[in-house]
């Protein structure tokens, strides 16, 4: 590709490809237009074979002047993928295989037919859907950081152009270094990395620092269990994020940037990779960007797996090649940050909002969200929900939208009982919170937060302890050991909570539970032991009464804690089949075919459930 | 340095602006708990989280040691919440500590034991799973027990920033993060050069020298010769270890207490040391009249070999042959000594007591012997000398100060010997010798002030009426870097170049009485910035006293050589005196 080296050629070459890709969208140019997802999800569902078998069944039909292909970024709909959407009709198809790619390039591109059941059915009306807009999961979101995702191709910069990429550059390019940061600051935008400090007066800090060198760097170490926000941004507009980046080190006054991104997302980094290689190619990243005297360059470097490399400044250690362990603050890394010069440590999230922010102004985006917490937020919906995938929605929406409408409510018409906000470092929230307005300051009211966007739904099937165990373990195992209260706090935290859902806590257990969790939260030294405990907290708050049953009655009401139930069979509607009892791998069942109904000996049952699951007649359940 | 307006615990004072909280509150009366921080109440970790306080406006509590002062700060040490927050800290480490304190070597010098006390943490709070520990004994200086480790990476920071390796460092996460070498190796078997400073650092028992009392023991119940012989440096710090302040000399005292413990001969390393001086010093000038390789470098710190042959073996041609005071006299014991007193070398033992934990390697070195017979065969450290003085009865302060090191044939020294305990010290002594070799008198003024001081790095030229000697100091790994990279490059515009492994030299040995301020509340507030001095100041009084000052000058040094050894860099010298170096050391020996 040419270069772009001042402002009218990129001007030109925005222009050019704006162009091409509104044809493909509105079918001006005669074709179809297809995409396929490319995010990490559907390529592990195969959506890549299913974009070369299109592609080989178009050459191979001579289709290339009716339709045309591509694979785009993440559609966030990720239970119902991989998705395959045709344009200019903009009709969805959605949980695609390879063995659809024939009906679609028949029915659909030379039929020109809708291919009604791989349309997304309406679970409550039954209903088929056609376009994505009108699916009730699309209807309340609004794509700011996830603009771009599943409509360009994020490994052609042309198409990141076409969707208006490098108009915030240039805008900012225009305007001083504290204008950009007044910008920002006028947005209202929050850090979207969890602990939601406004990113403009990080930028001012670093801003205020008199040093040649300054840095900002990109927190895409991603590692709350069940979160892939940034990953998804990444793999679906990397040129988004890396624009914001520059936005970042214009303000600042930084030359280099640094992306961070865990090892274990290869599409991410790959494709990230990719768009710095064809920016540096154009001259959109190097010496005098757009002629403006502006410099600057990217470098990425892979974390290795450790949860508390996203914690700042254990960040900024694991790029000194150091051991990823948090530094005392002060001095904070506006002040002294990478190599002891000042840096600012931004999301990936918050990066792509900025290069929005920036296009369409400051006024836009403070316009959305609530009177404290502006824009959007991007949240990794799971658990258990109909529509798990990856939903951004503006800062105020309720929890209950968030989780009935968008969401679809929950599977098997379970009742819904709790949901995690903020990974391991947040809390529950419950039924009584449902129409609380998500923001940074209402979930931290509430004994949660809002953290990289993680929420999982648990219904009455999950028992609040075995979670809070659950998150204590990940926190146990991902503690680099550096500060005492966290290292020893958190070990002595998973082995009461061990203790009590193997049925043998006591009274006491609780008091001191409470005790080290309030310890661990005052006495850490870093975010990630300072809200170790914050699953304890606030399920012990929200659901005091499931910890004493466990304690006191030795039961556990959801029937999750193996230790104290048992499975049992109803002699009544035992139809004598001995399904179960072949299905026990210990020979704890026995009976007679046909004859008497079966029992099952809790003294040899190990709880593996496989009984359960076998029995046609519902006749086994857990008490 | 400019000054802000602080208060604690709402009393206002003025403290300077580049201070800790913890270093502006010690300043004010106040001492905060603390385990982490160490050498002046400034920490780069803040990870035991032990000196917590409050600062109003801070968000939480914060740690003292890293969180500095500034203007108009309110500080509370003693509300409810930070007294608690201390102790829960405390707690927890307590809980994941192998509590055998009664038996523990670290018993009466546990800082833990101590902040555990002053925090109140109440007994058996937090129990639990203990992360399994790590013994590594192997290495002959230095033993190595996690169970006792409370991770506060003093040991961590001692290891880089004064030795410039970093030998040890967190290994794992989580409740399984221990302190070790890379791969939780044994130090034995890393590039360990077994110096002790992290031994002198650490607050609890984690690291402790290898003692080696048992060995002595059991040589004495054997029924063997045992001699013992002691460095210059050990006078200079033993007497701390029976509540003397910083700076008192302990050599009566020490001398009366070694008789007392059965020694059957007490010796003086410092005649070893006159011995080096005439070696060494003959070299020098061999390499200077014959053109030999130079700057010729000093080999009596065995710290300082280890560190050589894992990082610098390029500069071997430029070592000393010469093996250290205590191996050569170890070597002279078994020889001449038996000899004259007719014993069979193999019943006499030799215990040095050192100031220093790399002499325990060294002496196991496979080249340290003479036909067989090892040249030492124990090295104690002055923490040990001083705990055999105690279990013995003694009673340091009653002890009499009227008896002399034992005058038999290896009784005589000279004031040139005892400043080798300093850095600085083996240069000065070669000088006064040196000097009398070139112009065959003694230096007027006999001190040698230019290469004196505690600088890391020292480099002087000296007139030696008419010739130009340039020489250089240095001290601590990362100090020697800078001059032994000029060696490596062939760029050391020196002649002679002293190297001591521990920063001070060994005055400041990893050997050492700890001096850890907690327990010293009669020492200055400055005490760990002028101890090394105040130990200095002791050696260099102790030779300003001798009558004999320079090492040629010694009676008994002339008589050795006259009836044995016939002249320095003889065939015999050679071979009981000098040693050669491992270019491709790898590893300890097993």
């Amino acid at each position: 590709m040419e270069k772009i080296l001042t402002k009218e050629q990129l001007h030109a070459k925005v222009e050019h490809c704006s162009k091409c890709l509104d044809e493909k969208f509105n079918g001006k140019d005669g074709k179809k237009h297809l995409v396929i997802c490319g995010g990490t999800g559907c390529i592990s569902s195969h959506s890549d074979e299913i974009l070369k078998h299109l592609e080989e069944l178009i050459k191979e039909k001579h289709l290339e002047d009716k339709a045309t292909v591509n694979r785009v970024g993440c559609f966030g709909f990720c239970s119902q993928g991989p998705f395959v959407k045709v344009f200019p009709e903009d009709r969805l198809y959605r949980a695609v295989k390879v063995s659809d790619v024939d009906r679609i390039i028949q029915e659909d591109i030379i039929e020109g037919k809708c291919i009604t059941d791989l349309l997304y059915e309406d679970p409550v009306t039954h209903e088929k859907v056609e376009r994505q807009d009108d699916i009730n999961f699309y209807k309340k979101q609004q794509r700011i950081a996830l603009n771009g995702c599943s409509m360009i191709n994020p490994e052609q910069i042309e198409e990141a152009f076409g969707f208006g990429a490098f108009k915030g550059l240039e805008r900012a390019l225009n305007m001083s270094q504290q204008e950009v940061v007044d910008e920002v600051l006028k947005s209202g935008l929050r850090g979207r990395g969890g602990a939601g400090f406004p990113t403009g007066r990080k930028w001012q800090f670093a801003l205020n620092q008199q040093s040649e060198d300054k840095y900002v760097i990109c927190n895409g170490d991603e590692g709350d269990p069940g979160a892939f926000m940034d990953r998804s941004i990444l793999e679906g507009n990397p040129v988004g994020v890396i624009e914001g980046m520059m936005i970042a080190g214009y303000a600042i006054g930084a030359k280099n940037g640094y992306f961070y991104v865990r090892a274990e997302y290869p599409i991410a980094v790959k494709r990230l990779q990719i768009a710095i290689k064809q920016l540096e190619e154009v001259g959109l990243l190097g010496d005098n960007i757009l002629g403006s005297g502006f410099s600057f360059r990217c470098h990425i470097r892979l974390g290795a797996g450790a949860f508390v490399c996203g914690e700042e400044t254990a960040l900024l250690n694991s790029i000194e090649g150091k051991r990823g362990m948090p530094r005392p603050r002060p001095p904070f890394p506006a002040v002294k940050g990478l190599w002891g010069k000042p840096s600012i440590i931004n999301n990936v999230e918050t990066l792509a909002d900025v290069s929005w922010i920036l296009r369409n102004g400051g006024d836009k985006f403070a316009a959305i969200g609530t009177e404290k917490s502006k824009g959007t937020k991007v949240f990794a919906l799971g658990g258990k929900v109909n529509n798990v995938g990856l939903v951004e929605v503006p800062m105020g929406t309720t929890l209950r939208e968030l989780i009935f409408d968008i969401g679809g409510g929950i599977p098997g018409g379970k009742k819904f009982k709790a949901i995690q906000t903020g990974g391991p470092s947040g809390g529950c929230l419950t039924e009584k919170d449902l129409d609380v307005e998500i923001d940074f300051d209402s979930l931290i009211a509430r004994g949660s937060m809002m953290g990289s966007g993680g929420a999982i739904v648990m219904d009455e099937d999950n028992c609040m302890v075995d979670v809070a165990k659950f998150y204590m373990e990940f926190i146990c195992d991902e503690s680099c050991g550096k500060c005492s209260p966290c290292r020893i706090g958190t070990k002595r935290m998973l082995e009461i909570l061990t203790k009590i859902c193997d049925g043998k806590g006591e009274e006491k257990d609780l008091t001191e539970l409470k005790e080290l969790a309030d310890i661990t939260k005052t006495n850490s030294l870093c975010a990630l032991g300072q809200t170790a405990a914050n699953p304890i907290l606030s399920t012990m708050k929200n659901f005091p009464e499931e910890y004493e049953a466990h304690v006191k009655d030795k039961k556990c009401p959801a029937h999750v804690c193996k230790s104290m139930l048992k499975y049992v069979i109803d002699p009544e509607k035992c139809k004598k089949c001995s399904m179960c009892a072949r299905n026990c791998p210990v020979g704890a069942i026995t009976g007679e075919v046909g004859k008497t109904p079966f029992v099952i000996d809790s003294s040899k049952c190990i709880k593996c459930g496989l009984c359960m699951s076998n029995c046609h007649f519902h006749a086994i359940s857990k008490q | 340095m400019a000054l802000v307006n602080i208060k604690i615990e709402g009393k206002s004072y003025q403290v300077e602006d580049n201070l800790t909280v913890l270093q502006a509150c010690r300043k004010c009366g106040y001492q905060i708990p603390s385990l982490c921080s160490y050498m002046d109440g400034k920490c780069s970790l803040a990870s035991c989280r032990v000196c917590l306080v409050e600062v109003v406006g801070a968000r939480g509590l914060v740690a003292s040691c890293a969180y500095p002062v500034n203007e108009g700060m309110e500080i509370i040490i003693s509300s409810p919440k930070a007294i608690e927050a201390r102790r829960n800290s405390v707690e927890l480490i307590l809980s994941n500590h192998q509590r055998n304190c009664l038996q523990c070597e670290k018993n009466g010098k546990c800082e833990l034991l101590e902040v555990s006390k002053l925090v109140g943490a109440r007994d058996n709070k937090f129990m639990g799973q203990v992360t399994d520990a790590t013994i590594d004994e192997v290495a002959p200086g230095i033993v190595r027990n996690t169970g006792k480790c409370i991770l506060c990476g003093r040991c961590i920071e001692a290891c880089k920033s004064i030795q410039g390796i970093g030998i040890l460092g967190f290994e794992r996460r989580g409740f399984k993060t221990i302190v070790a070498p890379a791969q939780n190796r044994s130090f034995a078997s890393s590039p360990c050069m077994q110096c002790g400073q992290c031994v002198l650092v650490c607050p609890t028992g984690a690291l402790m020298e290898h003692s080696e009392i048992a060995n002595v023991d059991k040589a004495m119940k054997e029924g063997k010769f045992v001699v013992c012989q002691v460095a210059p440096a050990v006078r200079a710090a033993i007497a701390e270890e029976f509540g003397e302040r910083i700076g008192t000399n302990g050599t009566k005292k020490m001398i009366a207490a070694l008789h007392r413990l059965g020694f059957n001969r007490v010796f003086d390393v410092n005649f070893g040391a006159d011995l080096t001086i005439m070696e060494e010093g003959t070299e020098l000038l061999e390499r200077i009249k014959k053109g030999g390789v130079l700057p010729q470098i000093t080999s009596c710190s065995p710290g300082w070999i280890n560190y050589m042959e894992y990082f610098y073996p390029e500069v071997i041609p430029n070592m000393s042959t010469c093996k250290s005071p205590h191996q050569m006299q170890g070597a002279i014991t078994k020889t001449y000594f038996a000899k004259s007193h007719n014993l069979d070398p193999k019943d006499i033992y030799v215990v040095s007591i050192m100031p220093c934990t790399a002499k325990k390697y060294e002496k196991s070195r496979k080249e340290m012997e003479v036909d067989g017979i090892r040249d030492v065969d124990a090295v104690l450290t002055t923490r040990e000398i001083a705990k055999m003085i105690k279990r013995s009865g003694i009673i340091w302060d009653r002890l009499p100060e009227d008896e002399e090191f034992d005058q038999d044939l290896l009784g005589q020294y000279s004031g040139a010997g005892v400043i080798f305990g300093v850095t600085g010290g083996v240069m000065e002594a070669a000088l006064r010798t040196a000097y009398h070799e070139l112009t065959g008198e003694d230096f007027g003024k006999i001190n040698f002030e230019a290469v004196r001081g505690l600088k890391g790095i020292r480099e002087a030229e000296i007139d030696v009426k008419g010739t130009k000697l340039k020489v250089a100091i240095a001290s601590g790994m990362n100090n020697a870097k800078v001059l032994l990279d000029e060696v490596k490059a062939g760029k050391s515009p020196y002649a002679f170049i002293e190297i001591m492994g521990c920063p001070g030299g060994c005055i400041n040995g990893g050997g050492q009485p700890y001096v850890k301020p907690m327990f010293l509340p009669k020492e200055d507030d400055n005490i760990l910035e002028t101890y090394r001095e105040k130990r200095a100041s002791v050696l260099y009084s102790e030779d300003e006293r001798q009558v004999i000052r320079q090492s040629h000058n010694n009676p008994d040094i002339i008589k050795l050589y006259k009836e044995y050894l016939g002249h320095p860099l003889s065939e015999e010298a050679e071979r009981l005196l000098h040693t050669h170096y491992d270019a491709h050391r790898e590893k300890y020996p097993d």
